[in-house]
């Protein structure tokens, strides 16, 4: 099995306020989330409302104030390969090539002798081959985020956290990038939690919604997405659902305060 | 920082493993024709020829003022130059590369003649400055002559005594740059030995140093070291803590464990960063290295100075200075090969 279950039980975190050190501003609340082995969750709320937090959080980057985070049954103890997280800003190391940037993951685990021949593959997989000497700030931002997720993926991570990854691309771009996301999440199965401002992209990439509320972010309501896939974004029921959602985060009737950017 | 700024804007344009074809445009374009010579080739073509038959031209009229031999070196000199500036305006016509280059340093070639005729006219022309102290510049290149032996060995042992300090500082100063930026607790004991102990110029431990070393060589690359290690250390530590703490992030989440983070992600991520601090020990070395050589070190082209100095040979004073120049540029401008080798990664980020 290539991809893993996710629990999160009564997850709290809290930072330090800015300008009060000593006193804390919880970010998160009791947050229960359980995700199956190759599903695709998308977390959608307002701004500050801890979305990124808890990525981090499964990420391994940062620990909970209370409650515990399960992968496979096994709490998280820090990062590791296996939980692979893609952020808005492809955050590619610059000083490395693009096949450098991918090989990074084998590097960095040692095994890249024994896996080179992956990379060719995983740069065929993002359609970057003719770039493979090429340095990233030569890339646009789509490139450079497909340059991201191939570095995330050749670990073949069995959960894949992805922060916005498509809020910086332009539209046609980003509609072109998650028809590319959802043919590797088809193809490798891997589970994905996909943190996002943009309705139409998860009600058209995921299984299920989970909507958070305000700071502390808490779950104000999961929404399963039944539609049959390839979705069309422009069918009744799409529609449909999309007023739904934006319903439930006070959106509606007001085009032009939408959320989708 | 900003001296390291001051830095890379004096750096030139280098191929180094960038496509020479986007550098050639891009020099080809800068150093282009302008109007006037485009309305007169033939006379920008021969500006540095003309320029140096009218030093040669000086050089002729004032020679009955100098030393026959000495007249008879330079008159030699400037007519080589003379007749490398006719062949290369003659074979320019047909090697591109030639040309770029002399229309890139025709402008810089001139001037630097013409102030030649300058020296030569107020020293040997006019006697308008004293004797021994202001020697014409073919007395500089006699002694340079006379005395290539002494002057060969004197940059030697520079050379050597440079590089090992220079070497010993900047391995020390990466090692201690890397535990202070990387380390909590090397941080908050190694800083504050940093800030007291850093500032003083190695010069000032002279004394301390003569006492403590055996020997007077060993105490010199210490010192050059030590004035080394200092700027190396502040922008190592200061560029391995300003990683981007999402790099780590990410390398984390790749599976890196501390060794990668700190070798693949902190150094490189530092070496702008670090190599403004080789910069800024390269200038402190030399330093160090000609006032080390001037007070203990009985060999090198400091030693040479003040050893001419002393006789009041100020031909040979100025010959080592214009053979240090040579030295210190050309190590100089070696350190900005390898920035630009290195940092290839920035082309096109910054400005060079």
């Amino acid at each position: 099995m290539v991809a893993s279950s996710l629990q999160l039980r009564d997850v709290g975190k809290s930072f330090p306020a800015p300008d009060q050190p000593l006193t804390r501003q919880p970010v998160l609340e009791t947050i229960s989330i359980s995700l199956e082995a190759g599903e695709l969750v998308s977390l959608v709320g307002p701004s500050g409302c801890g979305k990124s937090t808890l990525l981090r959080l499964i990420a391994g980057l940062d620990f909970p104030d209370s409650g515990e985070l399960l992968v496979d049954e096994e709490p998280i103890s820090g990062p590791s390969a296996e939980r692979g997280l893609v952020f808005q800003d492809p955050n590619l190391f610059p000083w490395l090539t693009v096949r450098r940037n991918i090989e990074a993951g084998l590097a960095a685990r040692g095994v890249l002798q024994q896996k080179r021949s992956e990379v060719k593959e995983f740069m065929r997989l993002v359609g970057l081959e003719a770039f493979a000497d090429a340095y990233p700030h030569h890339l646009s931002g789509g490139m450079a985020q497909r340059v991201a997720l191939a570095r995330a993926l050749i670990n073949h991570p069995k959960v894949l956290l992805l922060d916005e990854p498509l809020g910086a691309l332009d539209a046609f771009t980003r509609m072109r990038m998650q028809d590319e996301v959802l043919r590797l999440w088809q193809n490798r199965r891997t589970t994905m939690l996909l943190v996002t401002h943009d309705i139409d992209e998860a009600i058209y990439m995921s299984d299920r919604i989970i909507i958070l509320t305000q700071r502390p972010g808490t779950i104000e309501q999961i929404i399963p997405i039944a539609l049959d896939r390839p979705r069309d974004r422009s069918s009744s029921d799409f529609l449909s659902l999309r007023s739904e959602i934006l319903e439930l985060l006070h959106f509606a009737g007001n085009r032009t305060s939408e959320v989708t950017a | 920082m900003l001296q390291g700024q001051k830095i890379s804007r004096q750096s030139q344009v280098t191929v180094g493993s960038v496509p020479s074809d986007q550098v050639r445009a891009e020099s080809t374009e800068r150093y282009a024709l302008s109007a006037q010579e485009k309305k007169h080739p033939t006379a920008a073509l021969l500006t540095v020829p003309v320029t140096a038959a009218l030093a040669l031209g000086i050089h002729l009229f004032v020679a009955k003022n100098e030393p026959p031999n000495e007249s008879r070196t330079y008159t030699i000199v400037l007519g080589s130059f003379f007749a490398g500036a006719i062949v290369a305006a003659v074979m320019q016509r047909w090697w591109p590369a030639l040309q770029t280059r002399m229309r890139r340093f025709r402008p810089l070639f001139t001037v630097g003649v013409l102030l030649l005729c300058v020296w030569e006219v107020i020293t040997s022309g006019f006697r308008m400055l004293p004797l021994p102290y202001f020697p014409s510049p073919a007395g500089v290149v006699q002694s340079m002559i006379n005395d290539r032996g002494l002057l060969f060995d004197s940059t030697w042992h520079s050379l050597v005594l440079l590089l090992s300090g220079y070497l010993l500082g900047v391995v020390a100063g990466l090692v201690t740059g890397v535990c202070i930026g990387w380390s909590g607790p090397a941080r908050y004991w190694g800083m504050p030995l940093l800030k007291v102990v850093g500032p003083i110029p190695a010069t000032a431990w002279i004394p301390l140093a003569m006492v403590i070393s055996p020997s007077a060589l060993i105490s010199a690359a210490g010192l050059i070291a030590l004035a080394v290690w200092f700027p190396v250390t502040m922008l190592t530590a200061s560029g391995i803590s300003n990683t981007r703490a999402s790099y780590l992030d990410v390398a984390r989440t790749l599976g890196a464990n501390a060794r990668y983070l700190v070798f693949r992600i902190a150094i490189p991520a530092a070496l702008p960063s670090i190599f403004v601090g080789l910069f800024m020990g390269l200038g402190a070395s030399f330093l160090t290295l000609v006032v080390a050589e001037s007070v203990g070190v009985k060999s090198g082209l400091g030693w040479y100075v003040s050893w001419a100095q002393g006789w009041a040979e100020y031909g040979k004073v100025y010959a080592a200075l214009v053979i240090m120049a040579v030295f210190f540029s050309t190590i100089m401008t070696l350190l900005f090969k390898l920035r630009d080798r290195v940092l290839v990664w920035q082309k096109g980020m910054i400005r060079w």
